[in-house]
């Protein structure tokens, strides 16, 4: 996994709520066997008509909004636990998804897979989303070890909350299975007094 | 000090340890695999060098892109034949049990578990599938998890979690006629929406849930995902001790009984507290059906469609339009199946309604059954002619029109009326239109050919 620190980017709006893993990756694109390549059907059914023409009203297709940062509406990532979710919004390119609410899976795919999820309020993200639709050339900053973001030349800056123990995974790009690899013993020893087994 | 709920009890009883202000390491007593999340957490392993810890403790089947006819022969679509033979080999390289394809265990994950009596009381379960929480019906803590998440299982039978919260959902009193569990949740996630139970997990109490047989609870607990949930869990009692006793891998003889024992300890005490509590009426439940595009936009059947400003793109997307009555509307499709209700006990009410009628000539009606024992025990009962009969399909196990990963989908702008749990766009397959509802729902709407209140003809 790659370590997050600081990021500069502009932003890509995405106001619609509730959106499911279903939209950001439909099933029938779920068969490959590896983590790559899922970028190219982000959001395919909202991107392509069914004759694999680009929509031109969704935002993906608009050249003028691009970076690295999703702001979406709340709810974002609920429905199907496929983990292909964060594969394809990393794939695609994003690094931060900013959202003023994340189902609990996706939060965790997204963490365990470099993608960081900041979680600040539904006005923030409101203000947010007007400003970017209003100058797609905003950028916004993304500081990981203060958890701070800001609007880059606003003095405004918001503070996101963050687990300690995800936030220095991050920071140094660990995995989970890494910490735990590393407590065998520890899982041997518990087994020997599990009472379910 | 307060006393602990049901879910605090089995939980604390796996933490293995606590990272400091972080998660804890929760150890997983049984992990099921399919093909779509697993592939890429075996690579996980051999990148690493690294087996399955505690390989007995991982089952495995396919489900999600398996076809629903000729599963005799080798599956047409490459990509699918591909992802089921990575998971055939991967099982066999790293010592796994597979129930594949024309074995006599096969079918969808949520539908086995139980049925074979992997799933007990007291334990934890997880998948890489989000409606693991099905299992929860039996008072296991049973949760979804990613692909990561089910490489950490396989390494290390751990994963780091953070405890939810707790929540409470008490219904009480009798159920009218013609409304069945799959009713009551999709009532409690119109009244809580699809995000509303998010961070927590909940417990499901109340008269009319103890009333519930356990393909019924399971039907409950499996849609706690829709919404947000964790997970969802009912205490154990009789009637999952009945459910399990004799099954293949519940315990037998003394150790039985000693489970037993274990098992009737697991309930909430009368002082715990739970972050947050609903209480509903079953009298105030009705059939229902949805008529947007997530589980939590459902009415009550003979409701008309609601206006709110977050449902314009919904209603757009479902060809609908607010005030409008979504009964006597006329439907193409009929889905009977997915791991909320592929069960017997559903086959046996769809058939018991259908029995001696017609479909209408408009509907193509599918029913899938949740597992290979569900086949066979319906045509055991004779409930394949009776389908065949009223003019329904019934196929062979998989997750099938619940996801549209293999060929049967709904195609773009039918409705379909599905006993399935997701309504989300495209589910069913691209610009498909779902209406999700109970088995009787949707026998009765395919009868008729259009939506129909079920309580009208029975
Ligand atoms: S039946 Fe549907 S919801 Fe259930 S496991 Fe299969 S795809 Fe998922």
């Amino acid at each position: 996994m790659e370590p997050i620190t600081i990021i500069k980017s502009t932003c890509v709006p995405l106001p619609a709520e509730n959106v499911d893993t279903d939209q950001i990756i439909p099933a029938r694109f779920l068969k490959a066997t590896t983590r790559e390549g899922f970028g190219d059907n982000l959001f395919r059914d909202w991107r392509y008509d069914s004759d694999n023409n680009p929509k031109p009203s969704f935002v993906l297709n608009q050249p003028d909004y691009s970076g690295s940062i999703l702001v979406a509406g709340k709810n974002f990532g609920c429905g199907s636990s496929r983990e292909h979710a964060a594969w394809a919004l990393y794939d695609f390119g994003f690094k931060v998804v900013v959202s003023s609410f994340f189902a609990d899976i996706f939060r965790n795919n997204a963490l365990n897979n470099g993608l960081l999820p900041i979680q600040l309020s539904e006005e923030y993200i409101q203000s947010l989303l007007a400003a970017v639709e209003d100058n797609p050339e905003l950028e916004v900053m993304v500081d990981l070890p203060k958890q701070q973001l800001n609007v880059v030349g606003s003095d405004e800056i918001v503070s996101f909350e963050i687990n300690p123990h995800k936030k220095s995974c991050l920071l140094k790009g660990f995995d989970d299975i890494d910490y735990l690899i590393n407590q065998k013993d520890k899982i041997t020893e518990f087994e020997k007094n599990r009472i379910t087994a | 000090m307060s006393g602990k709920t049901l879910f605090d009890k089995v939980w604390d009883q796996h933490v293995v340890s606590e990272i400091k202000d972080g998660p804890s390491v929760l150890y997983i007593d049984r992990h099921f695999i399919h093909e779509v999340t697993s592939p890429q957490a075996f690579d996980g392993l051999r990148k690493r060098g690294i087996g399955v810890f505690r390989p007995a403790q991982t089952i495995a089947t396919a489900d999600h892109n398996v076809p629903t006819i000729d599963q005799h022969l080798p599956i047409k679509d490459r990509l699918s034949r591909f992802q089921v033979q990575k998971l055939t080999e991967n099982c066999e390289e790293f010592g796994v049990q597979f129930y594949g394809l024309g074995h006599q265990y096969q079918g969808i994950v949520h539908v086995i578990g139980p049925e074979l009596g992997i799933t007990q009381p007291g334990i934890t379960i997880v998948c890489g599938d989000s409606h693991t929480s099905t299992h929860g019906a039996f008072g296991a803590v049973a949760f979804g998890i990613g692909t990561s998440e089910v490489e950490q299982v396989l390494a290390t039978q751990c994963v780091l979690q953070r405890k939810p919260k707790r929540m409470k959902i008490e219904v009480n009193g009798p159920l009218a006629k013609g409304v069945l569990s799959k009713d009551i949740i999709l009532y409690i996630a119109s009244k809580i929406s699809t995000s509303g139970a998010t961070g927590h997990f909940i417990e499901y109490t109340g008269s009319t849930i103890r009333n519930l047989s356990m393909e019924a609870r399971m039907t409950i607990c499996n849609m706690s995902i829709e919404m947000g949930a964790r997970g969802g869990m009912i205490a154990p009692d009789e009637t999952t001790f009945e459910y399990l006793k004799g099954r293949k891998y519940a315990p037998q003889g003394e150790a039985w009984d000693k489970a037993v024992a274990r098992w009737k300890e697991l309930h909430t005490d009368a002082d715990a507290v739970f972050d947050t509590s609903y209480e509903y009426d079953a009298s105030d439940i009705v059939p229902m059906i949805t008529y947007g595009t997530n589980p939590g936009m459902g009415i009550k059947i003979n409701e008309a469609v609601p206006s709110a400003p977050d449902n314009v793109k919904a209603l757009e997307y479902m060809g609908l339009t607010a005030g409008e009555q979504l009964l006597g509307k006329p439907v193409n499709h009929v889905f009977i199946g997915s791991c909320t209700n592929s069960r017997i006990e559903d086959l046996r009410l769809v058939a018991s309604l259908v029995k001696g009628k017609q479909k209408a000539p408009n509907v193509h009606a599918m029913v899938i059954p949740g597992s290979k024992q569900v086949e066979q025990q319906a045509i055991q009962e004779g409930l394949d002619q009776i389908l065949k009969e009223a003019g329904f399909q019934l196929r062979q196990p998989g997750c099938s029109a619940c996801l549209g990963m293999n060929d049967d989908k709904v195609p773009a702008g039918e409705y379909c009326v599905s006993t399935s749990n997701r309504n989300f766009e495209g589910r069913q397959g691209p610009g498909a239109r779902t209406i999700l509802a109970s088995p009787l729902t949707a026998a009765a709407t395919a009868i008729t050919g259009r939506i129909t209140d079920v309580r009208e003809i029975i």
